[in-house]
């Protein structure tokens, strides 16, 4: 016991020492917790929208007035022609053109139909779903708008059968993404400062060479490997602590279910995460190899985590692969009982599933390391 | 000229003697393209929910049938009473409940009006939101067929083109984003590395004293991973083109220039790391740390950059991989030429200037 905490004193001290590091390991963290979150939304708004009136009437007018007055587009432009619309689109000023054509009003009048031009720069394909689905709905209510103004009395016997919807947005009604967010960004940091220490760690003295003169000390390889350990596990618990406190502050994320929940489950994550950093620093040789190995599966733990795309629309393989994905559980779990109040029962398979994981990584972490001796 | 070639041979040795990097260092860009390309999609697909139906009758029957056959939906269970969504959200088992009101198809016949509540999780904002988009959308077709003897007059139609990518296949989104990230974390974190070692072991005190010039050392030791990136990139746009069928509309001599403008500006951000740190633990940990969320958050590579508050637009602005993701797609699916985006082309040579520019500020006040 005595030797461990030597261990984890000279850790610490080592920590603590490098100057250049600390900031890196506690600020940058926490900035990027409280920057990033405000970016990372899939709210549609602000579409940069322009358009083409070659009516030049008052109904054209109005209905053009009816997008400027909505919050999802900004009037950017108007253009006289298709060429110089064109063109804008291409330069990436603008991505929305509504084209009204030359005789869009006396159609409509005398028609009872009119048809209304919109190009929509589709690269991002889901976002370019959802602004049809915007213009669809203006130009709705702009058409109810019409119906009244122009029906005749004698239009109105036959009432169309409507079936409408009334939403309701449980947990979260104003679909505030910071709420969603948060949590997440604070699972990905942790993980990363956890695993990158850990994985860096032991190649380090393995590359400068003091690995070899620890090996030769009394020191058994469990005391080792506990004392290395204990200390990142220790800064993961630190960094989510404050986080969690950034998060209940400032983003005023609700908090509804047992924070001893949240630590419990952490506590265990962690040590998931610490397993795999050790399991790559024992078959790495240098720091640099260490490190590319651990970008590579954080760059894939996060971007299969469900945290930024839904893993729902994932191909059928690539869900069953993200079961695999640690960062997946915690998010889902940290999701889960911060936002819905879920409680023990309710988180029970992922803490299962992550306590295995533990003991699977951790286990064989210790065995290659035998070996590699 | 002599001595330089001689020291980018003795860099390339050192490269291609790490058998295992070397693996890493080409095995894993194609890895990670292959299976972010086919997995990674911002649509919303296959969503569980749950139908709450309590007038279970012929209409309620026929729109549950509509919504289960939709690609959006599969509908996971049944519930009898309101009582059971609160536990069923909190297992996290489906996304939203249906919930059709008493005597549906009796108010739909009588009174012209039926009532559908959609309950969503709105934990996750974005598939809340689309969820109510999409049930409306499938039930606005079936009001249509359910009116189609009622002759709607006075009626505005929008008929959307979809451009650049008509069959709105979010590969085309992803592909040129997960291109940037890789091709900029590699050279970032591998340019960092290298020269940081060199001064960890101390040897770089020795090529200091070497006749070579300061700057010869640099750009010796940047010259092999330029190669490197240079591989890397061909590898990942032949893999775009043939197995993500991404279209280069434009030019692909033009394509691959941008892409050497880009490896530069990330060897010389990779540069400017090293000599702001002592150890490659350090440098590892700013090139990491520092670059991958903010890369893959503020590049407009998942979140469109449009939406976020203004400060944060502003701050994008700094990410070089914003720059580059917007190149390649104007490139690739608009099909511009170099007069279309002149401007984001200066901005990454700006960049790389004042990287290097500042490196080479930096790198002198260590050598005194």
């Amino acid at each position: 016991m005595k030797t461990i905490g030597y261990i984890i004193q000279k850790e610490f001290k080592q920590i603590f020492r490098n100057k250049g590091m600390l900031p890196i390991i506690f600020i940058l963290p926490l900035l990027q917790l409280l920057i990033l979150s405000n970016a990372a939304t899939f709210e549609i708004k602000n579409i940069k929208f322009s358009y083409i009136d070659n009516d030049h009437t008052s109904t054209s007018r109005a209905l053009i007035e009816t997008f400027n007055a909505s919050d999802y587009f900004n009037v950017i432009a108007e253009f006289p022609n298709e060429t110089l619309a064109n063109d804008a689109m291409l330069n990436g000023e603008i991505d929305v053109i509504l084209e009204v054509s030359r005789y869009f009003e006396r159609d409509l009048i005398k028609d009872k139909h009119a048809s209304l031009g919109v190009t929509i720069n589709a690269i991002d394909g889901a976002a370019a779903g959802v602004e049809n689905v915007y213009i669809s709905q203006i130009v709705q209510r702009f058409n109810k708008k019409v119906q009244i103004e122009l029906m005749h009395p004698s239009d109105k016997i036959n009432l169309p059968k409507t079936i409408t919807t009334t939403p309701s947005f449980w947990y979260n009604e104003t679909l505030n993404y910071k709420t969603y967010m948060v949590p997440g960004i604070l699972v990905l940091l942790v993980t990363m400062i956890v695993l990158f220490l850990s994985g860096m760690n032991i190649v380090r003295e393995k590359e400068i060479g003091t690995l070899e003169q620890i090996n030769v000390t009394p020191i058994k390889k469990s005391q080792f490997i506990i004392g290395k350990l204990l200390p990142f596990w220790v800064i993961g618990m630190g960094i989510l602590t404050i986080g969690l406190v950034i998060a209940k502050i400032i983003f005023n994320v609700p908090m509804l279910g047992s924070f001893w929940l949240m630590y419990l489950y952490t506590s265990i994550y962690i040590l998931v995460i610490l397993g795999i950093g050790l399991f790559i620093s024992n078959f790495t040789d240098t720091q640099q190899q260490a490190m590319f190995i651990a970008w590579f599966f954080v760059v894939i733990f996060i971007l299969m985590s469900g945290l930024f795309t839904p893993i729902e629309s994932m191909p059928i393989w690539a869900q069953n692969l993200t079961e695999f994905n640690p960062i997946k559980y915690f998010v889902e779990v940290m999701r889960m009982v911060m936002l819905k109040g879920s409680g023990f029962a309710d988180i029970l398979p992922q803490l299962l599933k992550t306590l295995l994981y533990a003991i699977i990584m951790n286990g064989l972490a210790v065995w290659s390391y035998k070996k590699t001796n | 000229m002599k001595r330089f070639t001689a020291f980018i041979r003795k860099e390339f040795y050192h490269i291609f003697r790490d058998k295992r990097s070397l693996f890493i260092l080409f095995g894993m860009p194609i890895a990670q393209i292959m299976l972010f390309g086919f997995a990674i999609t911002n649509e919303i697909n296959n969503v569980d929910i749950a139908i709450l139906d309590y007038s279970k009758d012929a209409t309620t029957k026929e729109i549950i049938n509509k919504i289960s056959a939709s690609k959006y939906f599969s509908i996971n269970q049944f519930l009898e009473h309101k009582t059971e969504i609160e536990s069923e959200f909190k297992k996290g088992e489906i996304k939203a409940v249906l919930t059709f009101e008493k005597d549906f198809s009796k108010n739909l016949i009588k009174e012209n009006h039926a009532t559908i509540q959609i309950i969503t999780d709105a934990t996750d904002p974005n598939t809340a939101n689309t969820i109510s988009n999409f049930t409306n959308s499938i039930l606005q077709k079936y009001q249509q067929e359910l009116n189609k003897d009622i002759k709607i007059s006075y009626q505005i139609v929008p008929q959307a083109r979809m451009i650049y990518n008509a069959e709105l296949k979010s590969v085309f989104m992803f592909v040129p984003g997960v291109m940037t990230i890789i091709l900029m974390l590699v050279s970032a974190m591998m340019t960092s590395i290298s020269i940081t070692r060199e001064k960890e072991m101390g040897t770089m005190e020795i090529l200091l004293v070497s006749p070579l010039k300061p700057f010869q050392v640099i750009i010796g030791k940047v010259v092999p991973y330029i190669f490197l990136s240079i591989i890397n990139a061909i590898v990942i746009i032949i893999l775009s083109i043939f197995i993500f069928k991404m279209p280069v509309q434009g030019s692909l001599f033009l394509l691959g220039a941008e892409s050497v403008l880009f490896i530069i500006t990330s060897l010389s951000l990779g540069i400017l790391i090293s000599t702001m740190s002592a150890t490659q633990q350090t440098a590892m940990m700013i090139s990491l740390m520092g670059l991958m969320l903010p890369v893959i958050i503020l590049s407009g590579f998942i979140f469109p950059i449009s939406s976020m508050p203004t400060p944060l637009q502003v701050i994008s602005n700094v990410i070089p991989a914003k720059w580059f993701i917007i190149i390649l797609k104007a490139i690739m699916l608009k099909g511009v030429g170099i007069t279309f985006i002149w401007k984001e082309t200066l901005i990454l040579i700006g960049m790389t200037i004042f990287f290097i520019g500042l490196s080479v500020k930096k790198y002198k006040i260590r050598l005194e």
